[in-house]
């Protein structure tokens, strides 16, 4: 492991009713956090290669633990996205490098395909910053009823010098979706986006 | 359908000068625009609620036109987009998810046809909850260099019976994108991908 890990959260949200209607059945977002030491904190460093392994490695295993979570096999995962926050002395980029480069080709290995983008977000942040991590359809963007968010966040972390990282999956979509749009069953699956 | 009943609208805009490496020549500038408005489904579960993406569309066109303005009015200097919605504790995810169509179509007709999906993310939550909203190039979903997300919230805002509704924009690549992948210079722009 070449990322230093001070701690691995995972969240399982189950929506079993929504506006006191029962949503059968119960949609499911899972969410695995890693808390990292930041090898760049506190100082302008050029060459971002060591958080771009890092990324890869932490999709291998968040991608993993998020869809263990969810009690399904990863071909069954429906939607992803994945999120960063970077502790007080660390640098928005640092979240890039982590997330972008290579963080995805082993989470869509877990997932069996994934032909769309990832969708993310990053931010600079301290102890228990929440982060939104964006959701969409794991092979079409455009899948409106997918369109989601799910929300992480740890009392204790980032700490300064730290990292968390994120990836979210989820066997389904929103729990009542009624404003249309393409939907999962007209998924071709080809382009990512429809 | 209901008449969008507004309470407040709120700008925030960014400048970016350095994080810790080189002063950048231009700053780089993030910026959001959310309106708070009344939740014309709240504390019930209405089926058919569709319509009223129609009824945001002005809405979105003006928040649209006024936030480029706040970046000094060029639809030009545009190069990146995102949205997204909170919902007030008495309504429910699908209400945010009627912010879609109208926030998506608004931005791209007041950008010139930007190409690519607007990426987003939402929740339901109380008061002062903030919403991290994902951001990627307008014409190309892959450009790595335009992955960013801009934070947005309001200390009395969504009461249980409101809604909150962002847009954002930026104006370039992250201060020191360093990150490699697809650039702004290989857009292809055919696809809104790459």
């Amino acid at each position: 492991m070449k990322a230093k890990i001070r701690k691995l959260l995972t969240f399982v949200e189950e929506t079993r009713r929504e506006m006191d209607r029962a949503v059968e059945p119960p949609t499911r977002r899972a969410a695995a956090v890693a808390v990292i030491e930041n090898p760049f904190a506190g100082r302008y460093v050029e060459d971002l290669s060591a958080l771009i392994d890092i990324g890869e490695e932490l999709g291998a295993l968040l991608a993993a633990r998020a869809v263990a979570a969810l009690g399904i096999e990863g071909a069954r995962v429906e939607s992803y996205g994945k999120a960063a926050a970077v502790g007080e002395n660390g640098e928005l980029e640092h979240a890039a490098a982590i997330l972008h480069p290579k963080l995805g080709a082993p989470v869509r290995k877990a997932l069996g395909k994934g032909a769309a983008l990832i969708p993310s977000s990053k931010k600079r942040g301290g102890p228990g910053v929440a982060l939104d991590v964006p959701l969409g359809h794991k092979d079409a963007a455009f899948v409106r009823s997918h369109f989601d968010g799910m929300e992480v966040r740890v009392a204790d972390a980032p700490r300064a010098n730290e990292i968390m990282v994120a990836v979210a999956v989820t066997d389904s979509g929103r729990p009542h979706p009624r404003v249309g749009g393409l939907t999962k069953n007209e998924v071709k699956g080809v382009d990512g986006l429809r | 359908m209901p008449l969008v009943e507004l309470r407040k609208r709120v700008t925030v805009v960014e400048e970016i000068f350095h994080e810790g490496g080189p002063v950048a020549k231009v700053p780089y500038r993030r910026a959001a625009i959310f309106a708070v408005i009344k939740n014309p489904f709240a504390g019930r579960y209405v089926e058919t609620i569709v319509g009223f993406s129609e009824d945001l569309k002005p809405l979105g066109l003006e928040m649209a036109n006024a936030l480029i303005a706040a970046l000094g009015g060029d639809p030009r200097v545009i190069e990146g987009y995102g949205k997204g919605a909170i919902v007030g504790a008495a309504g429910e995810i699908e209400h945010g998810a009627l912010w879609h169509a109208p926030g998506g179509y608004a931005m791209r007709e007041a950008l010139g046809g930007a190409m690519a999906i607007v990426p987003s993310a939402k929740k339901v939550a109380g008061l002062g909850a903030r919403l991290d909203v994902p951001i990627t190039h307008i014409n190309a979903s892959y450009v790595r260099s335009h992955f960013d997300a801009i934070e947005i919230g309001l200390a009395d805002a969504p009461r249980a019976d409101e809604m909150l509704l962002a847009l954002a924009m930026t104006t370039g690549p992250r201060v020191h994108n360093r990150a490699g992948g697809l650039e702004a210079s290989q857009i292809k722009g055919l696809d809104g991908l790459r």
